[in-house]
């Protein structure tokens, strides 16, 4: 085995170093996942006090503001949207923090540095599969099945990873040499929440607006989730889904090539 | 060329030092501000030139060859560029030119339990720490009792490491560590870790590598471990190979270096007073052996007619310990007038010093002064060759005094 270093070197096997440190990848997950829940009273309670408050704040909140009605119950409704939504959000915050949360391991030791963002997907995955289960206890107790469209969940699932990835590669490499690019996160993730269809449906935005809001990515996405999950109930506007999984692989595009360009300096500046 | 393990050939790094910045990062703050106020720079520029950058070379040049099963010191001043050779080395820095071949599976050492993570059991923190060093989990399970039986931790195995003592902890971090089976062992001075009978162990395991046929790169400021474990060594001076070869050859040569740009003693007259001065302080040789006879020259002058009652050579640590006072009052001259001067001439039997810096002052009493002067001359003692096979602690765990030991037999 020869490995040679020069300026530039490790372009050449680079997404073969990745495939051969996929256990660090998994221990890295690993390590998150169990920190998390180590030294917390309530423990996996976290994870559903939070989509389950959210869900009833925004219900109340159709109530208030006398939103129609969909056809489904109105809890079921928001929870299939906080769910993407959670999602996404804590793997973009978790994914955009990771690099500076990990200085020791980066100034110390080599490993393609991809993995440490990917790895950090890992917890705001555990979350949502728990928040999922929970959605499926809330159907139940509405006594709902879900769509046969229901297939199609793990692409959304995938393109919401993705999605998160891509931004969080972007803001996390930014974030190495410009320490403000934290402040980014936090202030998406709270206005994100008003701007995405989560407490409303797509189908209340105006037709003449829908192009326009569907620039969101999250649009495609959190609308697909409902579809995925309710069916015909929830209807599934294909151009949006289209500018979602465009903006998602544009993001994706742009995150790993910044990602790649700056990380070998990343030892140099973190 | 052909045949070495490890080729380096030509390798420079260069980092940029901004003069506004105490941090390598900047805020987006600072580079709009500087973009407002010079657009034209910014657009042709990138981010990182918008302060006076100016580069600076931590290693330029450097080109060595370590065939396999070799065992190299890497010795050199702090900055000299060991650790950004390591770096490179280790692949977690890109280097700015040059290239270097490695050929053989690599693991390198920089640090003892890095990814240590506080919450986490032993156990944990064993998997995950080898992970993060290259090993595959089932390497690790393989050598799991093995680790922890050096660690010596055996009971604690799935209490979280932040309940551990330091000594724990360090020992289970390079008991990871020592597991390691690559065909290039990089290490950064990781030995000086954990108390006097782990040292030893670690040591011994060392030298365990470094007989197992493996190669080892091994940064050290302890030159007697360098001596002791490496049989060439490579001597780095602001960023270049100052000189490479033989262990002892280019150790004794950094010493010589070494002790040759400290200060020897006073280059100008320091001021006691109105009254009094130390016009010469010096102290050979510098660097001294430990344990040898070092000579004292002493010398004063009095400006205006003075006394002294007391005099008193005071050696320090590195740490600014009190090590030893030589009492000087039985040699005194009786007054001095203006103008006067006063030298004395003495030797000291024996220092038997653990190697390392320190300092010499004086504490004086004179018409016009009473007080202490520390850090009139930095001494530097050298370790003395010792015999046996064992190579010494590293000095941080050794004290202060070297004492001779005889066995009767």
């Amino acid at each position: 085995m020869q490995l040679v270093i020069e300026p530039g070197f490790a372009s050449a096997n680079y997404w073969r170093d990745l495939w051969r440190y996929r256990e660090l990848m998994y221990f890295l997950a690993w390590r998150d996942v169990a920190v998390r829940y180590k030294q917390t009273v309530i423990g996996v309670m976290w994870a559903l006090i939070r989509p389950a408050l959210t869900m009833v704040v925004f219900v109340l909140f159709r109530r208030l503001m006398g939103n129609p009605s969909t056809g489904v119950p109105d809890p079921v409704l928001v929870l299939a949207a906080v769910l993407p939504w959670q999602f996404f959000s804590a793997a973009l915050t978790e994914t955009s923090a990771s690099l500076l949360g990990n200085t020791s391991l980066i100034s110390k030791v080599y490993f393609p540095r991809l993995i440490i963002p990917v790895s950090a997907i890992a917890t705001a995955f555990v979350d949502f599969a728990i928040t999922l289960g929970m959605l499926a206890v809330l159907m139940a107790w509405y006594g709902m099945a879900p769509a046969p469209s229901l297939v199609a969940l793990p692409l959304f699932i995938a393109m919401t990873a993705l999605l998160s990835l891509g931004l969080g590669l972007l803001i996390g490499a930014l974030s190495v040499r410009f320490r403000d690019f934290r402040y980014v996160v936090p202030f998406m993730v709270q206005l994100g929440l008003f701007v995405s269809p989560v407490a409303f449906t797509s189908s209340q935005v105006p037709e003449r607006w829908r192009a326009v809001y569907s620039l969101n990515p999250l649009v495609g996405l959190i609308d697909g989730f409902r579809w995925s999950i309710l069916g015909g109930a929830a209807p599934l506007d294909a151009a949006s889904v289209a500018m979602s999984a465009a903006v998602t692989a544009a993001f994706v595009w742009i995150g790993v090539k910044y990602f790649r360009r700056v990380e070998r300096g990343f030892a140099d500046v973190i | 060329m052909s045949g070495a393990i490890v080729a380096v050939e030509s390798l420079g790094k260069r980092y940029r030092l901004s003069h506004q910045q105490p941090e390598p990062y900047l805020a987006l703050r600072d580079v709009l501000a500087s973009a407002l106020a010079a657009p034209a720079r910014w657009y042709r520029g990138r981010g990182h030139d918008i302060t006076t950058a100016e580069d600076f070379w931590a290693l330029k040049d450097v080109s060595f060859t370590i065939a396999p099963g070799e065992v190299v010191g890497v010795i050199g001043r702090n900055g000299a560029g060991k650790s950004t050779l390591l770096k490179v080395l280790s692949r977690i820095t890109d280097p700015t030119e040059g290239r270097v071949t490695l050929r053989g599976r690599v693991a390198s050492l920089l640090e003892v339990g890095t990814g240590f993570h506080p919450e986490l059991s032993g156990r944990e923190n064993v998997f995950l720490n080898a992970a993060i060093l290259g090993m595959t989990r089932a390497e690790t399970a393989r050598k799991f009792d093995e680790i922890v039986a050096f660690a010596e931790v055996e009971r604690f195995l799935d209490t979280p490491v932040k309940r551990y003592s330091s000594g724990m902890y360090v020992r289970l971090a390079f008991a990871v560590a020592a597991h390691l089976e690559p065909e290039i062992l990089i290490v950064d001075e990781v030995l000086a870790v954990g108390d006097v009978e782990f040292q030893r162990k670690s040591l011994g395991r060392m030298r365990d590598v470094s007989r197992s046929g493996r190669t080892v790169l091994f940064v050290s400021h302890n030159m007697a471990a360098v001596q002791a474990l490496c049989s060439r060594a490579i001597w780095l001076e602001k960023g270049t190979v100052a000189f490479a070869g033989p262990v002892d050859e280019t150790v004794s040569r950094y010493l010589a270096e070494a002790g040759s740009r400290s200060r020897r003693g006073t280059g100008h007259a320091v001021q006691l007073g109105q009254d009094l001065e130390v016009s010469r302080f010096e102290i050979s040789p510098n660097p001294i052996e430990s344990g040898g006879r070092a000579e004292v020259v002493l010398g004063f002058k009095a400006k205006a007619a003075t006394r002294m009652t007391e005099l008193a050579i005071l050696i320090y640590s590195a740490a600014e310990a009190r090590v030893a006072v030589i009492d000087l009052r039985g040699s005194l001259p009786a007054g001095m007038t203006a103008g006067e001067t006063w030298t004395l001439h003495g030797w000291i039997e024996s220092l038997p010093l653990v190697e390392g810096d320190y300092q010499v002052g004086l504490g004086v009493r004179a018409s016009g002064f009473v007080g202490d002067k520390p850090g009139l001359v930095e001494l530097r003692v050298a370790a003395a060759p010792r015999p046996g096979d064992h190579a010494p602690y590293h000095p941080q765990y050794r004290g202060i005094v070297e004492l001779k030991f005889g066995v009767h037999s």
